[in-house]
């Protein structure tokens, strides 16, 4: 079992940790009905006990490969997707969950994927660092630190082109920044002035380097060499991301100018769950996080406050998370494996539409 | 028919694919304003404007990665490299990326786009701007090879890669861009996958692709006219798919088989030719089949030696010799 981690586990919420937002009276939070602030608190409920079950499932030899586990984030995916329109689009890293469910995904193809079950959203293809949904905008889920951040900014250079008034959010964490891909793709980003918010997911650590001991300078303030606008928000406060994230995507979006977020935020587990988690941080400082900034006690407290969530109702939320969360692992559990014959399906499009193909001669090898 | 260059039959290729589908877009560096590092794309910006011919700066992991996220949403990117020999800084882009997002989407995303450029050596360019890479490329399942050799299948197989939704590699060769041939009015279409005699005989094949089906063609010549030697040349055309039918008949016919490719021998597309050959036409082998690559070692600067260490007519002459020994 892993140990409890959840704000409302925990039952009475720390008085240490906020309950109030300075970007609560922001116009794009002043129009969240009730329903709304519960909706986005129950997704952000609903990755959290996706990914305590995944990680159970993982400890329980059910999920192969790696494991990067979105708990202590869940206010910045939640917070992004939240303010997306028909024509805004997501790409983002190997730490993938959290987006997916925030963009709509349902739990059973997502928890079926880790199972590497044919049921699962890239039919047990991809596994977890690789999760797509073009039908809801999401372009993945990719596996090399920083390589996605290019094809952010082709989404973005494929709305412009096609003049569709939406923007590309393009996520990578802070490890990501000083990959090479990561400024080619600012500096084009820039130069053709691309609708596209490239946000940094900044939890402290690239794997098991802190920042200091990674990055030189502001994080999101290396923009300015490329001549971008730039902006950092709390990744605790799903408010302070909405804020500032409407902000840089309405710039995409009616002036096509890209933008760097800096979203600072923080991980409880290790880079992986198979990873040490001990030999780069003291065990203190993820618990003050957790007492003090967790996003959904933080968000909870707030909703509290407002009176837009009671105790009863939480619970409610929390139960009803656990619960689809379980019959998730056991849609995954149930489900068929793909079968050897699987191996050779989608690797063409021409493979897989015969009927339609144009070329000749073998695709495949022996 | 009207006989145009190889250079020329590209660039047909490209404007009559920017002229039938908007989505179509060509980028790479120098291919706008300079009009083309090799002139290939030359006149291309006047015809189409900034928005179908965009240069882009030296970036080629970003301009590359940008084409692959462009194409996921219906895009048609054919991005120039200006030597195959920088894929090595796209690795990450043309391999992980353009090659694997179908598989890893479980078959949901499309990435249809071309990347094109020379491949070759025989320029004195040295080791860093003579690779040949298709071998390395069509290692990856999910994405396509071509290596036209002249004009007509320039232009008919660069038609058939922009209309491909997969992702194309598409090798050309700096020597042929001046190379002369006939080339088909109207629209002119040569399917990917399907190689072609390109010399017929009844003793030899030579199996190849790229400038090396212009030494053999010349070798041939030699080897009918010397030795009395009857030489089939098949030019492959595309890496993968392959079309090993065509070869394998060939094979039954002539019992007798010279790879030639412009590769390093370790594993490279001759290899592959081999194993498939050896394999499934054992019995119509009367002898080992034999390879001529280029000297391993990497691409020498020294140019009279540079050409030495490259297939030419002369060693696929001696190679083919030793054949029918």
């Amino acid at each position: 079992m892993t140990k409890k981690t959840s704000a409302t586990a925990d039952k009475k919420a720390d008085e240490s940790a906020k309950s109030t937002s300075p970007s609560a009276s922001a116009a794009i939070n002043r129009q969240l009905t009730n329903e709304a602030r519960i909706d986005l608190f129950r997704t952000m409920m609903r990755i959290r006990r996706f990914e305590e079950r995944s990680l159970r499932a993982y400890q329980a030899k059910k999920i192969g490969g790696f494991l990067h586990l979105y708990i202590g984030q869940e206010a910045v995916a939640v917070a992004c997707c939240s303010l997306m329109g028909k024509d805004d689009h997501v790409i983002t890293a190997y730490r993938d969950h959290g987006h997916a469910i925030a963009v709509g995904m349902g739990l059973n193809e997502l928890m079926a994927e880790l199972y590497g079950k044919a049921t699962g959203c890239s039919k047990g293809k991809g596994g977890s660092m690789h999760y797509f949904a073009p039908d809801r905008n999401y372009w993945g889920g990719h596996g090399i630190v920083g390589g996605q951040v290019p094809l952010g900014a082709g989404l973005a250079y494929a709305l412009k082109y096609k003049g569709l008034k939406g923007a590309a959010m393009a996520f990578m964490g802070d490890g990501a920044v000083n990959q090479g891909a990561v400024h080619e793709a600012y500096n084009l980003a820039s130069l053709w002035q691309l609708p596209v918010v490239f946000v940094i997911e900044n939890n402290g650590y690239s794997m098991g380097t802190s920042q200091s001991r990674s990055s030189a300078g502001e994080l999101a303030k290396r923009a300015e060499g490329y001549n971008m606008a730039w902006g950092t928000c709390d990744g605790h406060d799903v408010y302070d991301v909405r804020a500032v994230m409407d902000k840089f995507l309405r710039l995409a979006r009616e002036e096509s100018k890209p933008a760097v977020v800096e979203v600072r935020t923080y991980r409880y587990r290790g880079h992986s769950v198979a990873d040490p988690d001990n030999t780069y941080r003291a065990k203190a400082e993820i618990e003050e996080y957790r007492r003090t900034k967790d996003p959904l006690l933080v968000f909870q407290n707030m909703l509290t406050t407002e009176g837009a969530l009671d105790e009863a109702q939480i619970e409610k939320i929390d139960q009803a998370a656990r619960a689809e969360a379980d019959a998730a692992a056991e849609f995954a559990e149930a489900s068929p494996f793909p079968t050897p014959d699987d191996i050779q399906k989608d690797v063409y499009w021409e493979a897989d539409n015969p009927s339609e193909r144009k070329s000749q001669g073998r695709l495949f090898f022996d | 028919m009207p006989v145009i260059s190889y250079r020329e039959a590209i660039r047909h290729a490209l404007a009559e694919e920017l002229e039938r589908d908007a989505n179509v877009v060509v980028l790479g560096e120098e291919v706008a304003q300079f009009n083309g590092a090799y002139k290939v794309t030359e006149g291309l910006l006047a015809k189409f404007g900034p928005k179908r011919i965009v240069d882009t700066p030296i970036s080629e992991a970003g301009f590359i990665g940008m084409g692959v996220g462009a194409s996921m949403l219906g895009i048609r990117p054919v991005m120039e490299l200006m030597f195959w020999s920088f894929y090595s800084v796209a690795f990450d882009q043309i391999l992980n990326n353009a090659a694997n997002v179908r598989y890893m989407s479980g078959g949901l995303i499309n990435c249809p786009i071309v990347i094109r450029g020379p491949a070759n050596g025989g320029t004195n360019v040295g080791a860093t701007h003579s690779h040949t890479p298709e071998n390395v490329l069509a290692n990856h399942p999910g994405v396509k090879v071509v290596v036209p050799s002249t004009p007509a299948d320039a232009k008919g197989l660069l038609k058939s890669a922009i209309r491909d939704n997969d992702p194309v590699f598409f090798l050309e060769n700096t020597i042929l861009y001046g190379d002369k041939g006939e080339v088909p009015e109207g629209e002119h279409i040569v399917p990917l996958g399907k190689a072609d005699i390109k010399r017929a005989g009844t003793d030899l094949t030579i199996v190849t692709y790229g400038r090396c089906v212009l030494h053999s063609l010349a070798a041939a010549d030699l080897l009918q006219k010397e030795h009395d030697v009857s030489v089939e040349v098949v030019d492959l055309r595309t890496i993968r798919p392959l079309d090993i039918d065509t070869v394998l008949a060939s094979v039954a016919k002539t019992h007798r088989v010279l790879v030639v490719e412009e590769q390093k021998p370790f594993a490279s597309v001759g290899s592959q030719l081999a194993f498939m050959i050896q394999r499934e036409a054992f019995d119509e082998l009367d002898a080992p089949i034999h390879r001529l690559c280029t000297v391993d070692a990497p691409a020498i600067y020294s140019p009279p030696v540079e050409a030495e260490q490259l297939p030419n007519p002369q060693r696929i002459l001696k190679a083919a010799l030793e054949v029918m020994a």
